[in-house]
Protein backbone atom coordinates (compact mmCIF):
# COMPACT_ATOMS: atom_id res chain seq x y z
CA UNK A 1 0.00 0.00 0.00
CA UNK A 2 2.78 2.29 0.50
CA UNK A 3 4.45 1.54 -2.38
CA UNK A 4 1.55 2.25 -3.90
CA UNK A 5 1.03 5.97 -2.66
CA UNK A 6 4.46 6.29 -3.20
CA UNK A 7 4.08 5.48 -6.67
CA UNK A 8 1.33 8.15 -6.97
CA UNK A 9 3.55 10.52 -5.23
CA UNK A 10 6.33 10.37 -7.44
CA UNK A 11 4.06 10.22 -10.44
CA UNK A 12 2.41 13.67 -9.29
CA UNK A 13 5.90 15.19 -8.53
CA UNK A 14 6.89 14.15 -12.31
CA UNK A 15 4.08 15.65 -13.81
CA UNK A 16 3.83 18.79 -11.66
CA UNK A 17 7.92 19.85 -12.07
CA UNK A 18 7.73 18.89 -16.18
CA UNK A 19 4.50 20.72 -16.80
CA UNK A 20 5.51 23.60 -14.61
CA UNK A 21 8.70 23.78 -16.55
CA UNK A 22 6.44 23.82 -19.32
CA UNK A 23 4.96 26.59 -18.93
CA UNK A 24 7.66 28.82 -17.39
CA UNK A 25 9.33 28.83 -21.03
CA UNK A 26 5.98 29.64 -22.26
CA UNK A 27 5.55 33.16 -23.99
CA UNK A 28 1.89 32.94 -24.09
CA UNK A 29 1.78 31.42 -20.44
CA UNK A 30 3.48 34.13 -18.98
CA UNK A 31 1.66 36.94 -20.82
CA UNK A 32 -1.17 35.15 -19.39
CA UNK A 33 -0.06 34.77 -16.10
CA UNK A 34 1.85 37.81 -15.52
CA UNK A 35 1.22 40.37 -17.76
CA UNK A 36 -2.37 40.06 -18.39
CA UNK A 37 -3.61 40.49 -14.94
CA UNK A 38 -1.20 43.39 -14.13
CA UNK A 39 -2.85 45.12 -16.85
CA UNK A 40 -6.38 44.33 -15.99
CA UNK A 41 -5.40 45.62 -12.09
CA UNK A 42 -3.76 48.27 -13.63
CA UNK A 43 -7.70 49.27 -15.50
CA UNK A 44 -9.12 48.57 -12.48
CA UNK A 45 -6.87 50.62 -9.85
CA UNK A 46 -7.21 53.46 -12.43
CA UNK A 47 -11.38 52.91 -12.62
CA UNK A 48 -11.91 53.19 -8.77
CA UNK A 49 -9.34 55.86 -8.31
CA UNK A 50 -11.58 57.39 -10.78
CA UNK A 51 -14.96 56.87 -9.55
CA UNK A 52 -13.61 58.15 -5.94
CA UNK A 53 -13.00 54.26 -4.25
CA UNK A 54 -9.43 54.05 -4.00
CA UNK A 55 -9.80 52.79 -0.85
CA UNK A 56 -10.88 49.67 -2.67
CA UNK A 57 -7.56 48.81 -4.52
CA UNK A 58 -6.38 45.70 -2.69
CA UNK A 59 -9.99 44.65 -3.52
CA UNK A 60 -9.24 45.25 -7.03
CA UNK A 61 -5.82 44.00 -6.99
CA UNK A 62 -6.55 40.50 -5.95
CA UNK A 63 -9.91 40.35 -7.72
CA UNK A 64 -7.42 40.91 -10.97
CA UNK A 65 -4.99 38.03 -9.47
CA UNK A 66 -7.59 35.68 -9.49
CA UNK A 67 -8.76 36.76 -12.90
CA UNK A 68 -4.94 35.05 -13.86
CA UNK A 69 -5.59 32.14 -12.38
CA UNK A 70 -8.89 31.60 -13.48
CA UNK A 71 -7.53 32.60 -17.15
CA UNK A 72 -4.49 30.42 -16.83
CA UNK A 73 -6.46 27.59 -15.58
CA UNK A 74 -8.79 27.38 -18.21
CA UNK A 75 -6.54 28.32 -21.12
CA UNK A 76 -3.91 25.29 -20.13
CA UNK A 77 -6.22 22.89 -18.65
CA UNK A 78 -8.92 23.38 -21.28
CA UNK A 79 -6.27 23.10 -23.93
CA UNK A 80 -4.54 20.26 -22.20
CA UNK A 81 -5.54 16.77 -24.16
CA UNK A 82 -5.43 18.93 -27.16
CA UNK A 83 -1.77 19.97 -26.80
CA UNK A 84 -0.53 16.56 -26.02
CA UNK A 85 -2.02 15.41 -28.79
CA UNK A 86 -0.27 18.22 -30.82
CA UNK A 87 2.98 17.29 -29.16
CA UNK A 88 1.94 13.22 -29.75
CA UNK A 89 2.47 12.35 -25.99
CA UNK A 90 -1.59 11.92 -25.43
CA UNK A 91 -1.16 8.19 -26.81
CA UNK A 92 1.51 7.65 -24.39
CA UNK A 93 -0.60 9.34 -21.63
CA UNK A 94 -3.50 6.71 -22.10
CA UNK A 95 -0.95 3.48 -23.19
CA UNK A 96 0.32 3.89 -19.92
CA UNK A 97 -0.83 1.46 -16.66
CA UNK A 98 -2.44 4.46 -14.88
CA UNK A 99 -5.10 5.87 -14.64
CA UNK A 100 -5.71 8.85 -17.08
CA UNK A 101 -6.87 11.44 -14.48
CA UNK A 102 -3.99 10.22 -12.04
CA UNK A 103 -1.55 11.32 -15.06
CA UNK A 104 -3.40 14.37 -15.86
CA UNK A 105 -4.09 15.92 -12.25
CA UNK A 106 -0.52 16.99 -11.94
CA UNK A 107 -0.96 18.57 -14.92
CA UNK A 108 -3.56 20.71 -14.26
CA UNK A 109 -2.20 21.89 -10.44
CA UNK A 110 0.73 22.87 -12.48
CA UNK A 111 -1.40 25.14 -14.73
CA UNK A 112 -2.95 26.29 -11.69
CA UNK A 113 -0.08 27.26 -10.00
CA UNK A 114 1.40 29.31 -12.46
CA UNK A 115 -1.49 30.68 -12.48
CA UNK A 116 -1.15 31.83 -8.85
CA UNK A 117 1.87 33.71 -10.48
CA UNK A 118 -0.60 36.44 -11.23
CA UNK A 119 -1.85 37.11 -7.25
CA UNK A 120 2.01 38.28 -7.04
CA UNK A 121 2.24 40.19 -9.92
CA UNK A 122 -0.61 42.09 -9.24
CA UNK A 123 -0.28 42.22 -5.36
CA UNK A 124 3.21 43.78 -6.12
CA UNK A 125 2.52 46.01 -9.03
CA UNK A 126 -0.07 47.32 -6.44
CA UNK A 127 1.96 47.76 -4.25
CA UNK A 128 5.05 48.75 -6.16
CA UNK A 129 3.16 51.63 -8.11
CA UNK A 130 -0.19 52.23 -6.77
CA UNK A 131 0.55 52.19 -3.05
CA UNK A 132 -2.01 50.09 -2.48
CA UNK A 133 -0.85 48.16 1.10
CA UNK A 134 -1.54 44.27 2.01
CA UNK A 135 -3.07 44.47 5.61
CA UNK A 136 -4.38 40.92 6.16
CA UNK A 137 -7.64 40.63 8.70
CA UNK A 138 -6.34 37.09 9.40
CA UNK A 139 -3.58 36.48 7.78
CA UNK A 140 -3.47 32.79 8.68
CA UNK A 141 -6.78 32.09 7.00
CA UNK A 142 -5.16 34.06 3.80
CA UNK A 143 -2.08 31.69 4.09
CA UNK A 144 -4.64 28.63 3.76
CA UNK A 145 -7.04 29.96 1.24
CA UNK A 146 -4.72 30.92 -1.60
CA UNK A 147 -3.42 26.75 -1.55
CA UNK A 148 -7.41 26.17 -1.11
CA UNK A 149 -8.22 28.15 -4.35
CA UNK A 150 -5.28 27.08 -6.46
CA UNK A 151 -6.34 23.86 -5.80
CA UNK A 152 -10.07 23.84 -6.22
CA UNK A 153 -9.11 25.32 -9.80
CA UNK A 154 -6.88 22.69 -10.70
CA UNK A 155 -8.93 19.99 -9.76
CA UNK A 156 -11.83 22.65 -12.24
CA UNK A 157 -8.90 22.31 -14.51
CA UNK A 158 -8.83 18.50 -14.94
CA UNK A 159 -12.92 18.63 -15.24
CA UNK A 160 -12.25 21.20 -18.18
CA UNK A 161 -9.40 19.51 -19.86
CA UNK A 162 -11.71 16.35 -19.56
CA UNK A 163 -14.96 17.95 -21.87
CA UNK A 164 -13.48 20.56 -23.85
CA UNK A 165 -11.59 17.51 -25.52
CA UNK A 166 -15.20 16.88 -27.16
CA UNK A 167 -14.88 20.30 -28.51
CA UNK A 168 -12.91 20.98 -31.45
CA UNK A 169 -11.56 24.25 -30.75
CA UNK A 170 -10.95 23.91 -27.33
CA UNK A 171 -9.16 27.45 -27.38
CA UNK A 172 -12.28 28.83 -28.47
CA UNK A 173 -14.14 27.77 -25.59
CA UNK A 174 -11.81 29.20 -23.61
CA UNK A 175 -11.98 32.64 -25.31
CA UNK A 176 -15.72 32.41 -24.63
CA UNK A 177 -15.60 32.20 -20.98
CA UNK A 178 -12.10 34.16 -20.09
CA UNK A 179 -14.96 37.04 -19.27
CA UNK A 180 -18.53 35.18 -17.78
CA UNK A 181 -16.49 33.34 -15.45
CA UNK A 182 -14.85 36.98 -13.93
CA UNK A 183 -18.28 38.11 -14.14
CA UNK A 184 -20.34 35.20 -12.54
CA UNK A 185 -17.48 34.88 -9.77
CA UNK A 186 -17.43 38.52 -9.32
CA UNK A 187 -14.09 38.95 -9.11
CA UNK A 188 -13.84 42.44 -9.34
CA UNK A 189 -17.30 43.40 -7.83
CA UNK A 190 -19.64 41.99 -5.76
CA UNK A 191 -22.15 39.13 -7.72
CA UNK A 192 -25.35 41.35 -5.97
CA UNK A 193 -25.00 43.86 -8.85
CA UNK A 194 -25.72 41.10 -11.35
CA UNK A 195 -29.37 39.46 -12.23
CA UNK A 196 -31.16 37.57 -9.56
CA UNK A 197 -31.55 34.55 -11.88
CA UNK A 198 -27.39 34.77 -12.49
CA UNK A 199 -26.27 33.43 -8.77
CA UNK A 200 -26.76 29.39 -8.95
CA UNK A 201 -24.68 29.63 -11.49
CA UNK A 202 -22.22 31.87 -9.08
CA UNK A 203 -22.42 29.46 -6.08
CA UNK A 204 -21.46 26.10 -8.72
CA UNK A 205 -17.90 28.10 -9.30
CA UNK A 206 -15.35 27.39 -7.52
CA UNK A 207 -13.77 30.91 -8.45
CA UNK A 208 -16.80 31.93 -6.27
CA UNK A 209 -15.68 30.78 -2.99
CA UNK A 210 -12.24 31.63 -4.29
CA UNK A 211 -12.27 35.16 -3.90
CA UNK A 212 -15.08 35.04 -1.10
CA UNK A 213 -12.28 33.59 0.86
CA UNK A 214 -9.54 35.19 -0.29
CA UNK A 215 -11.70 38.44 -0.08
CA UNK A 216 -13.02 37.48 3.80
CA UNK A 217 -9.18 36.50 4.89
CA UNK A 218 -8.04 40.04 3.44
CA UNK A 219 -10.86 42.12 4.86
CA UNK A 220 -12.46 40.52 7.78
CA UNK A 221 -15.21 37.83 7.55
CA UNK A 222 -15.66 34.11 7.49
CA UNK A 223 -13.56 32.87 5.14
CA UNK A 224 -13.90 28.91 6.07
CA UNK A 225 -16.97 28.57 5.12
CA UNK A 226 -15.81 29.74 1.16
CA UNK A 227 -12.90 27.67 1.79
CA UNK A 228 -15.02 24.50 2.93
CA UNK A 229 -16.91 25.40 -0.46
CA UNK A 230 -14.12 25.83 -3.01
CA UNK A 231 -12.88 22.74 -1.58
CA UNK A 232 -15.91 21.08 -1.83
CA UNK A 233 -16.69 22.16 -5.31
CA UNK A 234 -13.12 21.08 -6.04
CA UNK A 235 -13.96 17.36 -5.26
CA UNK A 236 -17.24 17.09 -7.05
CA UNK A 237 -15.17 18.65 -10.28
CA UNK A 238 -12.38 15.97 -9.72
CA UNK A 239 -15.28 12.86 -9.32
CA UNK A 240 -17.00 14.25 -12.49
CA UNK A 241 -13.74 14.52 -14.68
CA UNK A 242 -13.08 10.76 -13.12
CA UNK A 243 -15.88 9.49 -15.04
CA UNK A 244 -15.40 11.81 -18.18
CA UNK A 245 -12.17 10.84 -18.73
CA UNK A 246 -12.77 7.19 -19.11
CA UNK A 247 -15.49 8.36 -21.16
CA UNK A 248 -13.01 9.93 -23.19
CA UNK A 249 -10.69 7.34 -23.50
CA UNK A 250 -13.54 4.42 -24.19
CA UNK A 251 -15.08 6.32 -27.49
CA UNK A 252 -10.91 7.12 -28.34
CA UNK A 253 -10.54 3.65 -28.10
CA UNK A 254 -13.45 2.13 -30.01
CA UNK A 255 -13.28 4.32 -32.40
CA UNK A 256 -9.45 4.69 -32.82
CA UNK A 257 -9.88 8.75 -33.17
CA UNK A 258 -7.17 9.06 -30.34
CA UNK A 259 -4.72 11.10 -32.07
CA UNK A 260 -7.07 12.70 -34.49
CA UNK A 261 -7.49 16.55 -33.91
CA UNK B 1 -4.55 47.36 -63.78
CA UNK B 2 -6.48 44.25 -64.16
CA UNK B 3 -3.88 41.98 -62.43
CA UNK B 4 -3.80 44.39 -59.11
CA UNK B 5 -7.28 44.36 -58.98
CA UNK B 6 -7.61 41.18 -59.18
CA UNK B 7 -5.07 40.20 -56.37
CA UNK B 8 -6.31 42.84 -54.23
CA UNK B 9 -9.72 41.63 -54.03
CA UNK B 10 -9.57 37.65 -55.15
CA UNK B 11 -5.75 37.45 -53.25
CA UNK B 12 -7.59 39.26 -50.13
CA UNK B 13 -10.24 37.29 -49.97
CA UNK B 14 -9.12 33.70 -50.39
CA UNK B 15 -6.16 34.93 -47.87
CA UNK B 16 -8.99 35.65 -45.45
CA UNK B 17 -10.82 32.47 -45.92
CA UNK B 18 -7.29 30.50 -46.00
CA UNK B 19 -5.54 31.58 -42.92
CA UNK B 20 -8.00 33.20 -41.04
CA UNK B 21 -8.60 30.15 -39.16
CA UNK B 22 -11.40 31.60 -37.07
CA UNK B 23 -13.53 31.75 -40.01
CA UNK B 24 -15.27 28.50 -38.85
CA UNK B 25 -18.11 29.42 -36.81
CA UNK B 26 -17.42 26.99 -34.05
CA UNK B 27 -14.61 29.27 -33.63
CA UNK B 28 -16.04 32.50 -35.18
CA UNK B 29 -18.49 32.97 -33.29
CA UNK B 30 -17.75 32.36 -29.85
CA UNK B 31 -14.52 34.18 -30.00
CA UNK B 32 -15.67 37.47 -32.29
CA UNK B 33 -19.23 37.54 -31.76
CA UNK B 34 -19.70 36.91 -28.63
CA UNK B 35 -16.95 37.95 -27.46
CA UNK B 36 -17.24 41.49 -27.85
CA UNK B 37 -20.62 41.51 -25.24
CA UNK B 38 -19.17 39.84 -22.38
CA UNK B 39 -16.21 41.97 -22.24
CA UNK B 40 -18.61 45.01 -22.51
CA UNK B 41 -20.50 43.50 -19.49
CA UNK B 42 -17.74 42.71 -17.10
CA UNK B 43 -16.55 46.43 -17.83
CA UNK B 44 -19.99 48.34 -16.89
CA UNK B 45 -20.58 45.96 -14.23
CA UNK B 46 -16.96 46.59 -13.12
CA UNK B 47 -17.78 50.55 -13.90
CA UNK B 48 -20.96 50.29 -11.62
CA UNK B 49 -18.97 49.60 -8.76
CA UNK B 50 -16.41 51.75 -9.64
CA UNK B 51 -19.31 54.94 -9.80
CA UNK B 52 -17.53 55.89 -13.28
CA UNK B 53 -19.86 56.00 -16.34
CA UNK B 54 -22.90 55.00 -17.31
CA UNK B 55 -23.36 52.00 -19.00
CA UNK B 56 -23.75 53.48 -22.08
CA UNK B 57 -20.42 54.79 -21.93
CA UNK B 58 -18.55 51.18 -21.08
CA UNK B 59 -21.06 49.63 -24.38
CA UNK B 60 -19.60 52.62 -26.77
CA UNK B 61 -16.12 52.44 -25.32
CA UNK B 62 -15.56 48.87 -25.62
CA UNK B 63 -17.76 47.92 -28.52
CA UNK B 64 -15.22 50.19 -30.82
CA UNK B 65 -12.75 48.83 -29.27
CA UNK B 66 -13.44 45.22 -30.35
CA UNK B 67 -12.82 46.22 -33.42
CA UNK B 68 -9.09 45.77 -32.59
CA UNK B 69 -9.35 41.75 -32.16
CA UNK B 70 -10.53 41.37 -35.42
CA UNK B 71 -7.57 43.92 -37.03
CA UNK B 72 -4.46 42.64 -34.78
CA UNK B 73 -5.49 38.91 -35.05
CA UNK B 74 -6.59 39.33 -38.31
CA UNK B 75 -3.48 41.08 -40.00
CA UNK B 76 -1.02 39.50 -37.71
CA UNK B 77 -2.26 35.89 -38.97
CA UNK B 78 -3.16 36.96 -42.72
CA UNK B 79 0.97 37.15 -42.67
CA UNK B 80 2.01 34.70 -40.07
CA UNK B 81 -0.16 32.53 -40.86
CA UNK B 82 1.41 31.97 -44.32
CA UNK B 83 4.58 30.62 -42.55
CA UNK B 84 2.51 28.14 -40.94
CA UNK B 85 1.21 27.11 -43.76
CA UNK B 86 4.81 27.19 -45.12
CA UNK B 87 3.49 29.16 -48.10
CA UNK B 88 5.04 32.65 -47.41
CA UNK B 89 8.16 31.53 -49.09
CA UNK B 90 5.70 30.55 -52.47
CA UNK B 91 3.57 34.13 -52.14
CA UNK B 92 7.05 36.53 -51.63
CA UNK B 93 8.15 34.63 -54.92
CA UNK B 94 5.50 35.67 -56.78
CA UNK B 95 5.89 39.08 -59.03
CA UNK B 96 2.79 39.79 -57.72
CA UNK B 97 2.57 44.09 -57.14
CA UNK B 98 2.92 43.78 -52.95
CA UNK B 99 0.31 47.07 -52.33
CA UNK B 100 -2.47 44.77 -54.04
CA UNK B 101 -1.08 41.46 -51.94
CA UNK B 102 -0.63 42.82 -48.69
CA UNK B 103 -2.99 45.57 -49.00
CA UNK B 104 -5.62 43.48 -50.57
CA UNK B 105 -5.43 40.65 -47.56
CA UNK B 106 -6.60 44.00 -44.77
CA UNK B 107 -9.80 44.86 -46.95
CA UNK B 108 -11.67 41.74 -45.26
CA UNK B 109 -10.24 42.18 -41.83
CA UNK B 110 -11.39 46.00 -41.87
CA UNK B 111 -14.70 44.81 -42.60
CA UNK B 112 -14.52 41.51 -40.36
CA UNK B 113 -13.39 44.19 -37.46
CA UNK B 114 -16.06 46.51 -38.31
CA UNK B 115 -18.81 43.78 -37.96
CA UNK B 116 -17.29 42.13 -34.66
CA UNK B 117 -17.33 45.60 -33.31
CA UNK B 118 -20.71 46.24 -33.80
CA UNK B 119 -21.55 42.70 -32.35
CA UNK B 120 -21.31 44.39 -29.26
CA UNK B 121 -23.51 47.38 -30.04
CA UNK B 122 -26.40 44.55 -30.42
CA UNK B 123 -25.16 42.92 -27.23
CA UNK B 124 -24.91 46.33 -25.09
CA UNK B 125 -28.77 47.01 -26.16
CA UNK B 126 -29.90 43.30 -25.46
CA UNK B 127 -28.10 43.33 -22.30
CA UNK B 128 -27.76 46.67 -20.82
CA UNK B 129 -30.23 48.61 -22.44
CA UNK B 130 -28.17 50.85 -24.42
CA UNK B 131 -30.04 53.05 -26.64
CA UNK B 132 -29.13 55.57 -29.22
CA UNK B 133 -31.49 57.45 -32.04
CA UNK B 134 -32.21 55.59 -34.91
CA UNK B 135 -30.67 58.79 -36.93
CA UNK B 136 -27.48 57.61 -35.43
CA UNK B 137 -26.82 53.97 -36.24
CA UNK B 138 -25.45 55.41 -39.80
CA UNK B 139 -22.95 57.86 -38.32
CA UNK B 140 -21.83 55.17 -35.72
CA UNK B 141 -21.30 52.56 -38.24
CA UNK B 142 -19.06 54.95 -40.35
CA UNK B 143 -17.12 55.07 -37.35
CA UNK B 144 -16.89 52.09 -36.57
CA UNK B 145 -15.07 51.31 -40.21
CA UNK B 146 -12.87 54.31 -39.52
CA UNK B 147 -12.03 52.45 -36.17
CA UNK B 148 -11.45 49.29 -38.05
CA UNK B 149 -9.16 51.02 -40.80
CA UNK B 150 -7.06 52.85 -38.25
CA UNK B 151 -6.72 49.65 -36.40
CA UNK B 152 -6.01 47.98 -39.87
CA UNK B 153 -3.11 50.11 -40.49
CA UNK B 154 -1.89 48.90 -36.80
CA UNK B 155 -2.22 45.21 -37.49
CA UNK B 156 -0.49 45.59 -40.82
CA UNK B 157 2.53 46.73 -38.43
CA UNK B 158 2.15 43.76 -35.87
CA UNK B 159 1.85 41.60 -39.22
CA UNK B 160 5.16 43.33 -40.76
CA UNK B 161 6.84 42.55 -37.29
CA UNK B 162 5.52 38.60 -37.67
CA UNK B 163 8.28 38.62 -40.49
CA UNK B 164 10.87 38.62 -37.91
CA UNK B 165 9.29 37.25 -35.04
CA UNK B 166 7.21 34.13 -34.14
CA UNK B 167 4.95 35.66 -31.45
CA UNK B 168 2.40 37.49 -33.01
CA UNK B 169 -0.03 36.39 -30.99
CA UNK B 170 1.51 37.86 -28.29
CA UNK B 171 2.17 41.13 -29.92
CA UNK B 172 -1.37 40.91 -30.74
CA UNK B 173 -2.05 40.46 -26.95
CA UNK B 174 -0.45 43.23 -25.99
CA UNK B 175 -1.07 45.81 -28.41
CA UNK B 176 -4.83 45.36 -27.90
CA UNK B 177 -3.91 45.72 -23.76
CA UNK B 178 -2.44 48.89 -24.69
CA UNK B 179 -5.42 50.06 -26.38
CA UNK B 180 -7.82 48.67 -24.11
CA UNK B 181 -5.92 51.04 -21.50
CA UNK B 182 -4.66 53.70 -22.85
CA UNK B 183 -7.50 54.84 -25.54
CA UNK B 184 -10.28 56.07 -22.83
CA UNK B 185 -11.97 53.04 -23.30
CA UNK B 186 -12.85 52.43 -19.85
CA UNK B 187 -10.75 55.26 -18.15
CA UNK B 188 -11.57 58.79 -19.01
CA UNK B 189 -8.69 60.22 -20.69
CA UNK B 190 -8.34 63.17 -18.10
CA UNK B 191 -7.88 61.06 -15.36
CA UNK B 192 -4.70 59.07 -16.59
CA UNK B 193 -1.21 60.65 -16.03
CA UNK B 194 -0.02 63.37 -18.28
CA UNK B 195 2.36 60.78 -19.96
CA UNK B 196 -0.39 58.28 -21.19
CA UNK B 197 -2.75 60.72 -22.69
CA UNK B 198 -0.44 62.28 -24.60
CA UNK B 199 0.47 58.51 -25.90
CA UNK B 200 -3.33 57.98 -26.32
CA UNK B 201 -3.57 61.25 -28.71
CA UNK B 202 -0.79 58.99 -31.53
CA UNK B 203 -2.87 55.91 -31.07
CA UNK B 204 -5.79 54.47 -33.15
CA UNK B 205 -9.39 53.99 -31.44
CA UNK B 206 -8.60 57.14 -29.38
CA UNK B 207 -10.74 59.49 -31.12
CA UNK B 208 -13.19 56.86 -33.00
CA UNK B 209 -14.24 56.42 -29.53
CA UNK B 210 -14.60 59.72 -28.37
CA UNK B 211 -16.47 60.30 -31.70
CA UNK B 212 -18.49 57.54 -31.34
CA UNK B 213 -19.80 58.89 -28.00
CA UNK B 214 -20.58 61.92 -29.01
CA UNK B 215 -22.50 60.47 -32.32
CA UNK B 216 -24.31 57.89 -30.13
CA UNK B 217 -24.92 61.00 -27.54
CA UNK B 218 -27.18 62.41 -30.70
CA UNK B 219 -23.76 64.86 -32.00
CA UNK B 220 -24.06 64.53 -35.99
CA UNK B 221 -20.92 63.58 -37.36
CA UNK B 222 -19.96 67.19 -38.95
CA UNK B 223 -18.94 68.48 -35.50
CA UNK B 224 -16.95 64.93 -34.69
CA UNK B 225 -15.03 65.97 -38.07
CA UNK B 226 -11.47 66.80 -36.51
CA UNK B 227 -11.37 63.17 -34.49
CA UNK B 228 -12.48 61.86 -37.92
CA UNK B 229 -10.20 63.25 -40.06
CA UNK B 230 -7.30 62.33 -36.91
CA UNK B 231 -8.36 58.86 -36.59
CA UNK B 232 -8.26 58.67 -40.79
CA UNK B 233 -4.81 60.05 -40.41
CA UNK B 234 -3.46 57.94 -38.03
CA UNK B 235 -4.86 54.53 -39.61
CA UNK B 236 -3.31 55.87 -42.50
CA UNK B 237 0.24 56.42 -41.56
CA UNK B 238 0.20 53.04 -39.36
CA UNK B 239 -0.87 51.23 -42.77
CA UNK B 240 2.51 53.30 -44.37
CA UNK B 241 4.73 52.16 -42.02
CA UNK B 242 3.49 48.87 -41.73
CA UNK B 243 3.67 48.34 -45.38
CA UNK B 244 6.99 49.96 -45.69
CA UNK B 245 8.27 47.63 -42.79
CA UNK B 246 6.52 44.57 -44.60
CA UNK B 247 8.77 45.40 -47.73
CA UNK B 248 11.61 45.99 -45.85
CA UNK B 249 11.60 42.75 -43.79
CA UNK B 250 10.94 40.76 -47.16
CA UNK B 251 14.15 42.26 -48.47
CA UNK B 252 15.99 41.44 -45.47
CA UNK B 253 14.49 37.67 -45.30
CA UNK B 254 15.39 37.54 -48.93
CA UNK B 255 19.24 38.86 -48.24
CA UNK B 256 19.43 36.92 -45.13
CA UNK B 257 17.63 33.61 -46.48
CA UNK B 258 15.87 33.83 -43.05
CA UNK B 259 12.32 34.06 -44.60
CA UNK B 260 11.25 31.16 -42.94
CA UNK B 261 13.66 30.75 -39.51
CA UNK B 262 11.77 33.42 -36.90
Amino acid sequence: MSSQLLRIARLFRAGFVINGKMLATSTFFMLIAVVQPVIFATIAFYMFRSGGRAGTLLYASLGAGMMGVWSTTLFASGGMIQWQRWQGTLELGVASPVSLPLIYLPFCVANSFTGAYALGATLLWGRLLFGVPLQLAHPWAFVLALPTVVISLSLLGLLLASTFVLYRNANAMSNLLEYPVWIASGLVFSTSILPGWSHPFSWVLPPYWGILALRHAAFGGNAWTPIGMALLLGGVSVVLATFTLRWFEHLARARATLALT
Amino acid sequence: MRVWLRIFFVGGLISFRALFSWIRPSVYIPTLLLGPTTQILFFAYLGRTAHLKSDSWFVVGNAVQSASLAALFGMGFAIDGERWTQTLSAVLATPANRAALFLGRALPVLANAAVTASTGFVGGALLLGFRTPWSQVLPLALLLVLASFACTGLGMLVGAIGLRTRDVPIIANLTMAVLLIFCGVNIPLDKLPGWMSAVAEGLPMTHAIAASRRVADGASLGTVGTEMFVELGLGAAYLAVGFLLLRWFEQEGRRLGTLDRA
